[in-house]
This record gives C-alpha cells, sequence and structure tokens, in this order.
C-alpha cells in the first residue's frame, strides 16, 4: 500500500504541536508550572492511510489525537487538515469543518447519551450540519446502521440495551454520518473483549476501504496496531520518539523505547523465550517535570551522559523513519 | 513443571448464581478444577465467562445476598471451605489463600498508609507485635522490588504508582506465606512495561516461595509466558483445560481455538483480515441445557442444542467439553 513510488497526498500535517496543562497553586491559584501533556509532536498523515500512535497510559496520545482535532485550544503549533491550517482558528469557525473531522472514543459506555435513542445519535451530527428532512434523516441513519453493521430495527432503542461492541458501532456511525474524511480513533476497542475487537476492527478496515478514510488510530495494544497501522509513531512522555513504516518498526525497532516497548509483549507462545527480553525499571517520569535533556534518559538501558544533557533532534535517518536518539545521530557516532 | 505433586485445592461442580431483579444468573456453572502444589493454573475467559466469579465464591468473598453458591465442594486442607464458618474462613483468608485484586487504584485503603495495610494481616494472623509486624513489612516492600521501602512504609497509597500500588497489593497478599495466591487480573489495569516487571517479579517469587497460584487474566499472552496448565472458562463452565503447551499447540475445544486466532502478534507472520468469532458470549439466565458456545460455533450440530457437553479426557492432562473431542478420543 505504502512506497510504491507514487507520491502520495498529505491530509494532515502537525508541526511542532504543544499542549500544556498549567497547574495553579496556593493562595492566589498562582501559576506554578505545567504539565506538558504533548511538548513539541510533529508528524503528517497521508491521505488514505492508518496511523497508528502508540505508547503507555499517560504518554500524551489521547490529548494529542484530541489537540490534532482542536478539541483543546492547543498552546502552540500547527495542525493542517487538507492544507487548512485550524492551529489558531476560533472554535465558531472551526464548526463548520467539523465535517470532515470526527473522532471515536474510547468508552462507548460514556460517550453516548444514555438518553437518546441510537436514531437521535447518530442523527445529531445530521441536524447540526445538513438540513435534512425527518424523513431523509432517518434514511441516512438507517444507511449508516447498516454499514456497521447494525439491525435497522433498532434505531429506537437506547444506549443501555447494547454490547459493549455495538455501542462501539454506534459511535462508529456517529462519526461516519457527514462523511468524514480523516477520523481519530481514541483506543476504540480498549474496552472491548478480545473476540468483539476483532469485529471492531474488521468493520474499521472496511469502512476504510470503501469510503477512502484516513485514520489516526491511537491504541496501547501494540499486536492490534501493528495489524491495522500503515506507519506507527510512539510516543513517550509527550514527544514522539519514533515514526517508521509498520513493517520496519516491528522488524527493526531503532529507538531503545521502542524496543524495550515491543518486548514487554507478551507474546501468546509457551515457546517463545524470554530470556532476551528488555525489562525497563522504575516509571514513567510526570510529565510536570520531564527530566533534562532526553525524556527517556531515566530509564534508558543504553544512556550515555550526552542523554542527560542534551534533548536529541527528532529527524530522519533512513527514508520514511524517523527517530530521536543520541544513538542514531550522526555526529556522535 | 510439578506433576503428581499433592493437591492444595480441590474444586468440585461449583456453582454461583446471582439473585437479581431481571431474574437468575447463573454465573458459574459446575466448575470443577484442582491446583497442584507449586503449580500456576491460568485461567482465561472473556468478560462474564465466570472466572473472577469462580475464584471469589471458593473463600467466600461474595455477598450472600444476592450471591448463592448453590453446591459443589471446596476441598482445602481437608475441609469443604463452603461449609467452614465464617471465623475460621477469615483465619484462612489471607493467612492461608491469599487474593491480589484488579484494580491497584481502588483495593488499597486510601486513609491508611501502606505500612499499616501491610502490617494488618501480620498483626492479625500471625500474632506479631507492631515492631516485629514492621520489620517484616519492610522485608515484603523489599521482597517485590520497592526501593526504599522503611521510608516508603509511611507513605500512602495516593504517592504510589500504579505498578507500585499492585507490587504493594502482591506484598500483602504474599504477607502471611499462603499456600495458594489468588491473583484477579493482577496486570491488566498496567502498561506493559510494568507488566512485564511484574511477571518477572511473580516468576521470581515462585521459585523463592513455591506457592500454588491461580492467574485469572484475559490476555493469553500474559498466560503463555508464566502458567503451566490452563483452563478456559466460557459462558460460566470450564470448556477446556491442558498443560499449557497443549493448549496453544493443540486446542480442542472450538472455542479455543478461535480465540487463539483472533488475537494479532508482534511478531511472526501478519495476517491481512482478523479472524473474528461472530456474534455475543451468551446470556446467562438460567442454568445451562445446552453447549453455551453452540451459537458462535462453526461445527456445532443439532446435539448441541439439547444436550450440555461434559469435559472428557482426550489426552494427557487434557480435557475438552465438546461433543467432536469426545468422538475423537471413542475413536482414539
Amino acid at each position: 500500500m505504502l512506497d510504491n513510488g507514487q507520491k502520495r497526498e498529505k491530509l494532515v500535517e502537525v508541526s511542532d504541536l504543544k499542549m500544556h496543562f498549567p497547574i495553579y497553586a496556593g493562595l492566589f491559584r498562582k501559576h506554578v508550572g505545567d504539565v506538558k501533556a504533548v511538548d513539541g509532536v510533529s508528524f503528517d498523515i497521508f491521505d488514505g492511510e492508518t496511523l497508528g500512535l502508540v505508547g503507555e497510559s499517560g504518554c500524551g496520545k489521547s490529548t494529542c489525537g484530541r489537540a490534532v482535532l482542536r478539541l483543546y485550544d492547543i498552546t502552540s503549533g500547527s495542525v493542517k487538515i487538507g492544507g487548512r491550517e485550524i492551529g489558531a482558528t476560533p472554535q465558531g469557525d472551526l464548526r463548520k469543518m467539523r465535517p470532515t473531522m470526527q473522532m471515536v472514543f474510547q468508552d462507548p459506555q460514556a460517550s453516548l447519551n444514555p438518553r437518546m435513542t441510537v436514531e437521535g445519535i447518530i442523527g445529531e451530527p445530521l441536524s447540526e450540519h445538513t438540513d435534512l428532512d425527518r424523513k431523509g434523516k432517518l434514511a441516512k441513519v438507517h444507511e449508516l446502521m447498516d454499514a456497521v453493521g447494525l439491525n435497522r430495527a433498532f434505531s429506537s432503542r437506547y444506549p443501555h440495551e447494547f454490547s459493549g461492541g455495538q455501542r462501539q458501532r454506534i459511535g462508529i456511525a456517529r462519526a461516519l454520518a457527514l462523511n468524514p474524511k480523516f477520523i481519530v480513533c481514541d483506543e476504540p476497542i480498549a474496552a472491548l473483549d478480545v473476540s468483539i475487537q476483532a469485529q471492531v476492527v474488521n468493520l474499521l478496515e472496511d469502512l476504510q476501504k470503501k469510503l477512502g478514510l484516513t485514520y489516526l488510530f491511537i491504541s496501547h495494544d501494540l499486536s492490534m496496531v501493528r495489524h491495522i497501522a500503515d506507519r506507527v509513531a510512539v510516543m513517550y512522555l509527550g514527544k514522539i520518539v519514533e515514526v517508521s513504516p509498520r513493517d520496519a518498526l516491528y522488524s527493526d525497532p531503532l529507538h531503545p523505547y521502542t524496543k524495550a516497548l515491543l518486548s514487554a509483549v507478551p507474546e501468546p507462545d509457551p515457546d517463545v523465550t524470554t530470556d532476551d527480553r528488555v525489562i525497563l525499571q522504575g516509571d514513567v517520569p510526570s510529565p510536570s517535570n520531564p527530566p533534562k535533556g532526553c525524556n527517556f534518559c531515566t530509564r534508558c538501558p543504553a544512556v550515555m551522559d550526552i542523554c542527560h544533557e542534551n534533548e536529541p533532534e527528532f529527524r530522519e535517518v533512513s527514508p520514511g523513519r524517523f527517530v530521536a536518539c543520541h544513538h542514531h545521530n550522526e555526529t556522535t557516532n | 513443571m510439578p506433576d503428581g505433586g499433592p493437591l492444595v485445592l480441590d474444586v468440585q461442580n461449583l456453582n454461583t448464581v446471582f439473585a437479581t431483579r431481571g431474574g437468575e444468573v447463573h454465573a458459574v456453572n459446575n466448575v470443577s478444577f484442582s491446583l497442584k502444589k507449586g503449580e500456576l493454573l491460568g485461567v482465561v475467559g472473556e468478560s462474564g465467562s465466570g472466572k473472577s466469579v469462580t475464584m471469589m465464591s471458593l473463600i467466600g468473598l461474595l455477598p450472600s445476598p444476592p450471591a448463592e453458591v448453590r453446591n459443589g465442594k471446596v476441598m482445602f486442607d481437608g475441609r469443604d471451605l463452603l461449609q467452614t464458618d465464617a471465623n475460621t474462613l477469615r483465619d484462612i483468608r489471607g493467612a492461608r489463600i491469599g487474593f491480589v485484586f484488579q484494580d491497584p487504584m481502588t483495593s488499597l485503603n486510601p486513609v491508611f498508609t501502606v505500612g499499616y495495610q501491610l502490617r494488618e494481616p501480620l498483626i492479625r494472623h500471625m500474632g506479631m507485635n507492631k515492631k516485629a509486624a514492621n520489620a517484616r513489612a519492610v522485608e515484603l516492600l523489599d521482597l517485590v522490588g520497592i526501593p526504599d521501602a522503611a521510608q516508603r512504609l509511611k507513605d500512602f497509597p495516593h504517592q504510589f504508582s500504579g505498578g507500585m500500588r499492585q507490587r504493594v497489593m502482591i506484598a500483602i497478599a504474599l504477607a502471611c506465606d499462603p499456600e495458594v495466591l489468588i491473583a484477579d487480573e493482577p496486570t491488566t489495569a498496567l502498561d506493559v512495561t510494568i507488566q512485564a516487571q511484574i511477571l518477572e517479579l511473580v516468576k521470581e517469587l515462585r521459585q523463592k516461595l513455591g506457592m500454588a497460584i491461580i492467574w485469572i487474566t484475559h490476555d493469553l499472552g500474559v498466560i503463555a509466558g508464566i502458567a503451566d496448565r490452563v483452563m478456559v472458562m466460557y459462558g460460566g463452565q470450564v470448556v477446556e483445560q491442558a498443560p499449557v503447551r497443549e493448549i496453544f499447540k493443540n486446542p480442542q475445544h472450538p472455542y479455543t481455538k478461535a480465540l487463539l486466532q483472533t488475537i494479532p502478534h508482534v511478531s511472526g507472520e501478519r495476517s491481512e483480515r482478523l479472524q473474528v468469532i461472530e456474534g455475543q458470549p451468551p446470556m446467562l439466565g438460567a442454568a445451562p441445557t445446552a453447549c453455551p458456545f453452540r451459537d458462535r460455533c462453526d461445527v456445532s450440530h443439532d446435539r448441541c442444542e439439547r444436550e450440555n457437553p461434559e469435559r472428557v479426557n482426550t489426552g494427557a492432562g487434557h480435557d475438552v467439553a465438546c461433543f467432536l473431542a469426545e468422538k475423537e478420543s471413542m475413536n482414539a
């Protein structure tokens, strides 16, 4: 699908995106610091591809996904979707652009209004952004329910009457209602059982093929990301440490964190030896007080002196492969 | 792998029913299994398959009502735990059977220090005084790899990270050197790198202390790495049970087979399309009269609609509840 010679168009361009949440303390609620949830992140997503965004909890991957869609007012940086800069657009103008960019949320229980019927939930974006009449809207809702594999007869039921997998399908149908080009999927399968996860992932893949969608697929499940993504970005403590095409990343991870992350995934095969496993020591530092130098220097098994001093540059080391690590810096090698 | 070792726990025909407003829910149906000394038994299944409820019923941790253990036997140290009175049971829980719960965020008491919570079982079960308990608590925190143990005893749970809290939970469960440790999805709430740390810790502790462990999880990868024997649950029943290599190399039950095919891998060949198990897990409204997996099974036939298959032995320590396996074993 990738690298077949033709120049592919960039649908999403993110450069130096920062999302800091201020911390206030004391009697006068003085501004004492920031939680640097996303701290200078750059990546592109090509038209029609799936970019997987992986990392541990608290690394800022969800915040990053939300910031890209401007669900937050970002601290600084630029986000271009389809060539239009939305980084600084006021929310009012943004509203008109929302139909092209949608989101599927993690928790299908919490992201569906329990007092609305399925018809109301899927139809809400239609009433907001189109001027379909009642009948037209219902027809479109039914069409969407067919597309995601929900029975039309259930359109007047409430979310609690559905199972987890079905609820996630409702969320996907709602995201599809306005024919978007770009969908951010924020851990869409994390709350589901293994046998149901596969159903939802297959659905997302089918829809992508049929409708030419572009996904930013956020997940902590590395094996599922390997399945669905064309390229993968690895995040650690607010920064992207590596972006590579999927096969390259899984067969030859460059960044020490990517290596550790991949070797920590337990393989469902009792014959796999675990002796050469990289076990990281310690926990992730707080994003309000990241270490000096490289963010990963406190846990890195291959740490050098320079890592405590200078922050490594995020650079392209071979075509399509970006990494932020002093080990892959020509000047030090 | 310990085979032929003495049984520490023997569960026979356990049934647990919840009375709800919508009627009865048969969460555990005729579950039988045993645990040998020093063995690690992995229990896998989807949510609602009855894995946690089974283990909670064993040691009387379910509130009754609404839960009711209908019949069955849980033999531990020559006595039936289901017939044991609450006081004796309380002496056994914590002291001889330890329990690690799924969510380390909510299972520690936020208003007591970690030290207090570690000392509690030691004072209650081992009759230690505070000073001795304190010394032992430091030892325990050291054992589970928490640096600066003596200092950290004075800290409250919120001052620990998720992985550290799970280590504390394990330390509490280990406090009185239990013969059996039941761990209910102990790493599900943790990140993969922290999970890897905890798994290494458990392997190490097992060698050091030699206790029997029941490890509940839905992650087949975790099971492959640590278990000696695996029990697969579906719809409140045990559908297959075998040594770990058997389960992964030679699964017999259609559900186990399908489950192993649905999970993608991080290495090896990448499949273009994921296998799915169509449909939903069964509702457990009544005592089962048919195979719980029949609606989602590729190879179900009319007998599956009429009868619930019993577990039959198909090889060394391998038993399966499926009519097809039954046939094969008869031919063999």
